[in-house]
């Protein structure tokens, strides 16, 4: 660690060349910038060739809209309207998302402390997994209400199922040495859970988080196709259905950013707490 | 007085799929601050032994009575120390080796200091914040073995302790290991399949028959050296090792 390229800059600027050590790094330097600048240039790419594409006609912007339209369509919507759809998408979304996890979590610890349990259980979690929930929409709007509360649901009940499989899963792969290290401490089944499973699971845990972001997101605007007055899904629902394709794709791009923003917050608590817990 | 007694020990698992006799009429007593080492053909129930020894599997006949009482592992009796080291990775050195006090509800400023000082003691000191990941398999071997004598335990189980320790660092770790429990002053029964590793370490060598394991000769090792490996050097150890070695054929 000690003789990384900072040691040995001075010798290399007086000799005026490079050591094997900062030429690596230069040539991961441009790679990793190499890489940012396709990235960004492909975003213009796409975006010049659909907004020249429909300038010239090509494509009717009626049908594919166009980013100059999509921004236009942005200002033109007041700023309150939007806010409100955003508003109760990202509600909707976030309620599901931590009701899921939570749940899950919890469920997924009272199969894995009983077995029986776990056994009875498992050929209905194998249908429930198999099952498309999209399915029970209607069941769903008629036990709990067409309103905000069907669409928390909707996103509940896709991503709880996964959650409580890969969870229950990341419980019972726990190095069985530890565990019997624990019990010959005499530890209770509560110590092991809290001592073991759950730290030694804080990855997989947080994988989960990451999987159940896109499935929430899945979930809420499934649930806005099926049953809204307001969000995001619903503004693409009503674009389409009056066919006004800017206000589809609008609503598209901003759900993009939001599921963005929401995919990197996590990703931001999974490298703290990869720091934290020293799994690197 | 023994401190550890098996009396007619009789282990039957029962699977589904059919019965196994692993343990039949096994009777042993270790006294105070002996070591033992127990050695078999693989697959003979040396583990099982131990599990019954920890408490943690009951003998379908028989008794194990430790200091005079029945095996049980909430009794903090046993400190049991496994092939791998097991230590949490999440957790500092320093957290891993206060693990079983902190599971026994036993972790007062006392017990503290003194399982920090064994750390201190046996060349740890330095890497008390430190992660396993950054030890070498010797140091986290060491590291379990002081986990294992932080609270305190009268016996200790090893079970193939150096198995999964690379073969240039198993001697010294060996020694390590055999001399931090004779300085501790405590009880030792060794599982292994490696019969120098038992010859060098043990006083009395215990071998057991295949499956269903029981006891087929008990051989007083009287190598006269400090340490494992002076053991080794000296002229009679091949003479035990030859013994032994015929015995568990």
């Amino acid at each position: 660690m000690k003789n990384n390229g900072k040691g040995s800059t001075l010798p290399a600027k007086i000799r005026n060349a490079k050591t094997p050590r900062e030429l690596y790094l230069a040539k991961r330097r441009n790679y990793k910038i190499s890489v940012i600048l396709w990235r960004i240039g492909l975003f213009a790419a796409i975006i010049g060739l659909w907004e020249l594409i429909t300038a010239i006609g090509w494509m009717d912007s009626f049908i594919t809209s166009s980013p100059s339209r999509i921004i236009k369509t942005m200002c033109e919507i007041a700023p309150a309207e939007i806010f409100k759809h955003i508003g109760f998408t990202l509600a909707e979304c976030i309620i599901g998302f931590i009701a899921a996890s939570g749940l899950g979590i919890v469920i997924a610890i009272l199969l894995w402390r009983f077995a029986r349990l776990r056994h009875i259980l498992e050929p209905y979690i194998v249908v429930l997994n198999a099952l498309p929930k999209i399915a029970l929409g209607p069941i769903i709007i008629i036990w709990v209400g067409a309103g905000i509360q069907a669409i928390i649901v909707m996103t509940i009940l896709i991503c709880i199922i996964v959650t409580v499989i890969s969870v229950l899963n990341g419980f019972m792969s726990v190095d069985e040495g530890k565990v019997f290290l624990l019990k010959s401490m005499g530890a209770s089944q509560f110590q092991i859970l809290t001592k073991l499973i759950l730290p030694a699971n804080v990855p997989s845990l947080v994988n989960m988080l990451k999987i159940n972001v896109g499935l929430a997101w899945v979930g809420t605007i499934m649930g806005e196709y099926l049953v809204s007055t307001a969000g995001l899904g619903y503004m693409i629902i009503y674009g389409s259905q009056v066919f006004k394709m800017d206000i589809v794709m609008t609503s598209t791009v901003i759900l993009c950013m939001l599921a963005a923003a929401m995919y990197l917050s996590v990703a931001a608590v999974e490298k703290a707490i990869k720091r934290r817990y020293h799994t690197d | 007085m023994a401190i550890l007694a098996l009396d007619s020990v009789n282990l039957i698992y029962q699977t589904e799929k059919d019965e196994t006799e692993a343990v039949r009429d096994l009777t042993v007593s270790v006294d105070e601050g002996e070591f033992i080492a127990l050695v078999g053909p693989s697959g003979c129930g040396k583990t099982t032994v131990l599990s019954m020894i920890a408490g943690l599997i009951k003998p379908t006949s028989g008794s194990v009575i430790i200091d005079g009482a029945d095996a049980d592992p909430s009794a903090g009796l046993v400190g049991y120390m496994l092939q791998r080291d097991n230590l949490f990775e999440w957790l500092t050195i320093e957290q891993n080796v206060l693990l079983g006090l902190s599971v026994r509800k036993t972790l007062n400023d006392e017990n503290k200091s003194y399982a920090l000082s064994m750390l201190e003691k046996y060349g740890l000191g330095e890497f008390r914040t430190h992660f396993p990941t950054q030890l070498s398999g010797g140091m986290r071997q060491r590291a379990a073995l002081i986990r294992t004598l932080a609270f305190r335990p009268k016996i200790l189980l090893l079970d193939e302790p150096f198995s999964a320790v690379d073969f240039q660092t198993r001697m010294t770790v060996c020694d390590d290991v055999y001399s931090i429990i004779k300085s501790e002053g405590k009880t030792a029964i060794l599982v292994t399949h490696d019969i120098s590793e038992a010859v060098s370490m043990a006083d009395r060598v215990i071998v057991l028959t295949k499956r269903p394991a029981t006891v087929k000769n008990i051989f007083s090792v009287d190598i006269d050296a400090p340490t494992p490996l002076k053991k080794r050097e000296s002229p009679r150890f091949s003479e035990w090792f030859d013994r032994i070695w015929k015995e568990v054929l």
